[in-house]
């Protein structure tokens, strides 16, 4: 038996590796999906008071800095027991959005953008941004554009755009002014055109795609999302929690997200750093589900707004109502960032958003808090613990890309069988095993609460566990 | 009874009365000299050391808020050996105990940071040493976090001279000294306490901070300690 090892996985955020075991007929037989960093957030909050939790916790990670703030606080208010000011909710759902916007255009445009049109057998030197702005320069600039769009509503509301402490426990703390407003609405329009040419182009493309989509993670599992329990509509600020099996029976419906214990366990594996969440009724590692852009347009009824809806429809008309490949993520995530920019702008429009009345105060009055929101990459939940006197004293954060984990690996084996034969590997098919990583565009600084970027080696070991080949990467491609 | 004094500050010739410190001279010429543990109001401690100032005819840096004016002082307060001195005196501050500016309550509204700025203090060449420090959050309306104390003492100062609680005392010493509440009992639990707040107000840190308030929220800086002390003053 041999063993490949691709390390540091590139283009995606954090460290990890990736080993795959070749039998001695050369076939596939293992793979697993290391990560590789450890930060320990978890234990570093003890200690301080419960207020400085928001901006501690943004800190885990600088592209999606909001939804760790925005989860921290909802956690937070369940601490002080306090329901924030309508505007202050809506206000938050704003930069929900916003975040989602600027992290997608940033995993679409940057990360993954250029195996799609660039080619995922290309010169992987020419194979980044760069290589795109020079075939694509339009869509190159849809991407900077549309990320500029989301982080720029989150400077107007927070005041900076990575790291704004504008949110609290309570609520948000300062109300909009109507300049602020009328600054982000006027913007809407530009962003909507370009998110929609961008899922025109993707869609015109989708078919020399078929091999990758056919093999990129494809199978069933069960999904996972928040859900506006009325109307079915996409919730990523308040919502709750549903879960379907792939053939949309709902396991999990109407439920109150906060006791997550109840219904998900973690799991340890000896090989990584990243916890391995299961959906506990079917044990582990049974309970697979996926979460994020793929999950979420599986178990929503539709998504709330005009023109994504009507994308959705399409969504489903050309891949069946349950899509099952981890390679949808990508059209998935186009057709959630038309819906953020949609929906931010009705937002928006909508009364009372001008409201002074954002913030509530209150001291401890519980013990103990969960929040809970849709993070661009899935269901992010922040549980902590306090004493009498706020300080906190266990921390517990279940991360999307954790929620990820069991179908990455699962997804990393169903290419690596596709694709790789024996040790003769070719730099296409160690690009592929990457890219079906990167289509769940994991956080692994989230996931492991770590700092870095991500270098890459793959090791093919022999039957005797010897050291065959190994095809090495540097950080910078 | 003060007679008049007359000495040179930095080449200028200027006169003070005889009970002035040469901080009080320099402020009243218009010189300006970086302090932090002196505040207008509160009594003097040379605490912190920002404002040494170089006194011909001796090796030694005299502290400018705590050493009164002599005939002929000929004083220095800006030279590189002083530059130098101060920005390493704000460098200890920082590596004495656990100051992350990006996750404190202070954060732009600090009179450390804003000395490290000054001095272009923008990373550390001593060893952090990284206490491990706990954060009396007993009391009901305020916190303690001494991972972000400086021992400046003015917490201890305007509790003992204005609201005359003397709630607040240090105690150890060296790097192992600790602003302690009453015989260090928790805040919270403090018979002598008057939850004025004086101490919050007047803490240059992110040290001492209303319950609730959030990172880089600015506080109410309210300048009411000169009118506190001349009331005190007028009852004498």
């Amino acid at each position: 038996m041999s063993e490949i090892i691709i390390e540091p996985v590139t283009r995606i955020e954090g460290h990890a590796k990736i080993a795959v075991s070749v039998g001695a007929d050369g076939e596939v037989t293992d793979a697993r999906f290391s990560v590789t960093q450890v930060r320990g957030f978890e234990r570093i909050a003890v200690g301080r008071p419960l207020h400085e939790m928001p901006s501690f916790m943004a800190r885990i990670c600088g592209i999606c800095p909001t939804s760790h703030l925005l989860a921290s606080a909802k956690a937070c208010d369940e601490v002080l027991g306090v329901s924030p000011p309508l505007a202050a909710r809506q206000l938050r759902r704003v930069m929900n959005l916003a975040q989602i916007v600027q992290s997608h255009a940033l995993h679409f445009f940057h990360l993954s953008s250029p195996d799609l049109l660039l080619g995922f057998d290309s010169d992987p030197g020419a194979r980044n941004i760069a290589g795109v702005a020079a075939r694509a320069p339009e869509l190159a600039r849809d991407g900077i554009a549309l990320r500029k769009f989301g982080q720029q509503i989150i400077e107007k509301l927070g005041g900076k755009r990575i790291h704004p402490a504008w949110v609290v426990p309570g609520g948000v703390s300062a109300p909009l002014s109507t300049e602020q407003r009328d600054t982000i609405l006027a913007t809407v329009p530009d962003a909507h055109a370009r998110a929609a040419r961008t899922l025109d182009w993707f869609k015109k493309n989708l078919a020399s795609w078929a091999e990758e989509a056919a093999h990129f993670g494809s199978f069933p599992s069960l999904y996972m999302g928040l859900v506006h329990h009325d109307s079915g509509n996409a919730a990523y600020s308040e919502g709750r929690l549903r879960m379907v099996d792939e053939n949309g029976r709902r396991l999990l419906d109407d439920v109150d997200p906060r006791p997550y214990w109840e219904y998900l366990g973690e799991a340890v594996e000896p090989f990584s750093y990243l916890k391995s969440p299961y959906y506990k009724a079917l044990g582990y590692p049974a309970g697979i589900y996926r979460v994020g852009p793929l999950a979420r347009l599986n178990v929503i009824d539709h998504l709330g707004s005009p023109a994504a809806d009507a994308e959705l429809a399409e969504y489903r008309l050309r891949l069946g109502r349950f899509p099952n490949g981890s390679f949808h993520y990508h059209w998935a995530r186009l057709i959630e960032l038309l819906h953020c920019i949609d929906t931010i702008g009705a937002i928006l429009s909508g009364p009372g958003i001008l409201d002074e009345d954002v913030r509530a105060h209150a001291a401890v009055n519980n013990r103990e808090g969960v929040g809970v929101s849709e993070a661009p990459r899935g269901t992010l939940f922040h549980h902590y613990r306090v004493d009498k006197d706020g300080i906190v004293q266990w921390v517990n954060l279940v991360i999307a890309t954790g929620h990820n984990n069991l179908a990455m690996n699962r997804s990393v084996l169903q290419v690596a069988q596709h694709y790789i034969k024996g040790d003769q590997v070719r730099e296409g098919a160690l690009n592929r095993v990457e890219a079906v990583i990167r289509a769940y565009d994991p956080c692994l600084s989230c996931s492991t609460h770590a700092i870095g970027q991500m270098p890459l080696v793959l090791d093919v070991f022999g039957p005797g566990g010897e050291l065959l080949r190994r095809v090495s990467r540097s950080a910078e491609q | 009874m003060s007679e008049v004094r007359t000495l040179q500050i930095d080449g200028k010739d200027v006169a003070a009365r005889s009970d002035e410190t040469i901080l009080c001279a320099a402020e009243e010429n218009e010189i300006h000299i970086p302090t932090l543990c002196h505040l207008e109001g509160l009594s003097d401690v040379g605490a912190c050391r920002l404002c040494v100032v170089e006194v011909e005819g001796t090796p030694k840096l005299m502290a400018a808020c705590t050493t009164t004016v002599e005939e002929g002082m000929k004083v220095t307060t800006t030279s590189e050996r002083l530059v130098a001195y101060r920005r390493r005196a704000i460098e200890m501050l920082f590596v004495e105990r656990n100051h992350i500016c990006a996750v404190c309550v202070a954060n732009n509204n600090c009179e450390l940071q804003a000395h490290a700025r000054n001095v272009g203090l923008d990373h550390f060449e001593l060893p952090l040493m990284h206490p491990a420090l706990p954060v009396d959050a007993s009391h009901e309306r305020f916190v303690m976090d001494h991972n972000r104390c400086i021992l400046c003492t003015r917490c201890v100062r305007v509790c003992d001279e204005v609201e005359q609680a003397h709630t607040w005392d240090v105690a150890g010493r060296g790097t192992g000294a600790r602003i302690v509440s009453d015989l260090g009992m928790p805040w919270g639990s403090s018979t002598t306490c008057t939850s004025c707040g004086k101490c919050v107000q007047v803490c240059p840190t992110g040290a001492l901070f209303e319950k609730g308030r959030s990172i880089s929220e600015p506080k109410a800086r309210r300048p009411y300690l000169p009118y506190l002390v001349r009331v005190k003053e007028r009852e004498r």
